[in-house]
């Protein structure tokens, strides 16, 4: 496995525990309020910062494992992941438009906000999982 | 799905050139084993440069590592037959 497709395992493994914790968390602080009255903005930041420096810690570790292959990144590498980002654009791009119609209907900024947070949990998996299929089963070459 | 047409001969290269390994093309060409793994599976479908550097490691022509069907000569093959 080469360095980049470990990088987009613990990638895909740190997105989906920090949105489980994020959700945990808010039904936690729910118990017996109503969601939108729930104080969600410092989780929602909080749970963003924790991935960004989680995918760190977990690419350093991963590079600490496999040294000689830290530094090894190809065009196929490149076209992966290019491949992989086009379809996280086209899911970010649907949940954000689904926002847009809760901006549009006033809903509480609750649902906004968190309808933003799950498209991009939602892209960020899917685009890595479309990766890591690309690197076992190969991907279209247009 | 069939990422790719094109069908190498990188494998039997790789033997008639003292048994080279996967890692050792991997380095001559400068890409990850992975990549050249997948090449030889017919996953993945080099650049020109890349399909380029690997002929130049064996020291050959690229019409003798790389091959893509050519549909003409394909039903024209099947008519004779």
């Amino acid at each position: 496995m080469s360095f980049e497709e470990k990088r987009n395992w613990v990638y895909l493994g740190v997105t989906a525990a920090v949105y489980l914790g994020y959700v945990a968390i808010i039904l936690g602080r729910a118990e017996g309020t109503p969601l939108p009255e729930v104080a969600y903005a410092w989780p929602i930041l909080g749970s963003i910062g924790l991935a960004i420096a989680a995918t760190i810690v977990g690419s350093i570790l991963a590079a600490i494992t496999a040294p000689k292959e830290v530094d090894k990144k190809d065009e196929r590498d490149a076209g992966i992941h290019r491949y992989g980002e086009v379809i996280g654009y086209y899911v970010f791009s649907i949940g954000v438009l689904g926002a847009l119609v809760l901006a549009i209907a006033e809903v509480a900024h609750f649902w906004i906000g968190n309808a933003i947070y799950l498209s991009f949990v939602l892209a960020a998996q899917i685009s890595t999982a479309v990766k890591l299929v690309a690197y076992r089963r190969g991907f279209p070459s247009w | 799905m069939k990422p790719t047409k094109v069908t190498n001969a990188i494998r039997s290269l790789r033997f008639a050139h003292g048994e080279m390994t996967q890692a050792q093309l991997a380095d001559e060409v400068g890409v990850t084993r992975q990549t050249i793994i997948a090449i030889e599976q017919g996953k993945y479908s080099p650049s020109l440069e890349m399909a380029f550097r690997i002929a130049r490691v064996f020291g050959v022509p690229l019409d003798d590592v790389f091959d893509y069907p050519d549909p003409a000569s394909d039903s024209a093959a099947e008519k004779h037959s």
